[in-house]
């Protein structure tokens, strides 16, 4: 594993320092994975899963907010198509995080590329891309920090933990256990939320998911919610958008770290065996 | 033990991974119209909210119609993106949910839940 510059960040600190922040944040990520995951477990066993399930969704699907929607999805009897459609649409997002690091890992090989995409959640792409930028090289290892020490074992040890433990809850309505899927849904759109569009594209979504679904039926509502709420969205001119990173400037591209879309092009080339070049 | 929901993991994951693997396996894809890219930056929120929204607002009768619902739940979720919103944390905010659910549960506050 080497360290690769970019060329893109004016802000590199020594490798051990960024290494070291790294790890810090990744613990802080590390814990929240494990409450989340537990959660998750516990839900996925209330709602009949076995554990082999639920493992299986936290290890092959790794997708924790698309694992969450699952488990309301399987309960209220949808299709698998439908279930497919909806997982997809959840997990659209994950295409601006994959286009934003493919400049950073471009001198990776392609199967580690392959492998590192299966990894590629909201808190390894936030985790990486701010160590990357902090380096101002690429740094392979800190991926696999990132992605698998600080999300995907944590997360796949307290699905485990819930599944296991949740068997032991008789009645899990009286523990507002079946709260926490809409709650969780909501949460993490709060997280994505960063101005007007967004807010209008989630209130837009909302409205047009529960209108649809009594006069049709909740997966449709769904669909459609997900579908016409980005267009709503993308009625807000820019003037009154009032996002805290608009869409289409450069601070839109800082946040979602998107260097080919608004700046200069980096050419990760040169490679410095351990540390970055300044 | 069931196994029939692995799967549905299965589906999932090929859904799901195209998505992950498109911009670091096929070079130039960030160079989608810039509507594109906007567009998937907001259905994420979208998609979340109708979820939710459905969630706790749409109930549907086993002996009757799909309604909607009002209940104590709404207050739960409200609670729970407020503490997301203020202190950017989601496990607080679930805890926050659940707290209100179980105690407005306990004192026989209307619920979704029959």
């Amino acid at each position: 594993m080497t360290e690769r510059s970019t060329g893109t960040s004016s802000r590199s600190i020594a490798p051990a320092d960024a290494r070291r922040r790294l790890v810090t944040e990744s613990l802080g990520i590390a814990a929240s994975a494990a409450g989340f995951g537990f959660v998750y477990g516990l839900s996925a066993r209330q709602s009949g899963f076995s554990p082999v399930e639920a493992m299986a969704m936290s290890t092959i699907a790794f997708a924790g907010a698309a694992q969450f929607a699952a488990i309301g999805f399987v309960t209220s009897g949808l299709a698998w198509p439908v279930i497919a459609l909806l997982t997809g649409l959840l997990n659209a997002r994950h295409l601006l995080y994959s286009a934003a690091l493919a400049p950073w890992l471009r001198g990776t090989p392609r199967p580690r590329k392959a492998l590192m995409a299966h990894l590629l959640t909201d808190e390894a792409f936030a985790l990486t891309i701010n160590h990357f930028r902090r380096l101002g090289a690429t740094d392979e290892r800190g991926y696999w920090i990132a992605g698998i020490v600080a999300t995907f074992i944590p997360w796949n040890l307290a699905t485990l933990a819930g599944v296991t433990l949740g068997g032991g809850i008789a009645d899990p309505t009286r523990l507002g256990i079946d709260v926490i899927f809409p709650a969780a849904m909501a949460g993490l759109a709060v997280g994505l939320i960063s101005g007007r569009r967004e807010l209008v594209a989630a209130g837009t979504g909302a409205a047009v998911g529960v209108v649809v679904a009594l006069a049709v039926s909740p997966s449709v509502g769904i669909v459609s919610g997900g579908l016409l709420g980005p267009f709503a969205g993308l009625l807000v001119p820019d003037a009154s958008a009032r996002e805290t990173a608009p869409l289409g400037t450069s601070d839109s591209a800082k946040r979602y770290a998107l260097p080919e879309l608004h700046r200069s092009h980096p050419e990760p080339d040169d490679t410095v065996d351990g540390r970055p070049a300044s | 033990m069931s196994t029939e929901l692995v799967g549905l993991a299965v589906v999932m994951f090929l859904v799901t991974y195209p998505s992950r693997a498109l911009g670091l396996l096929a070079p130039g894809i960030e160079r989608l119209p810039r509507r594109v890219l906007d567009y998937l930056q907001l259905v994420g929120p979208a998609v979340l909210t109708a979820i939710a929204a459905v969630s706790v607002m749409v109930v549907a009768d086993p002996l009757g119609p799909r309604h909607f619902a009002i209940g104590l739940e709404w207050l739960a979720v409200a609670a729970c993106i407020a503490i997301v919103a203020w202190r950017r944390n989601l496990l607080l905010g679930l805890l926050a949910a659940v707290l209100i659910t179980v105690v407005g549960r306990a004192l026989g506050l209307p619920s979704i839940v029959p």
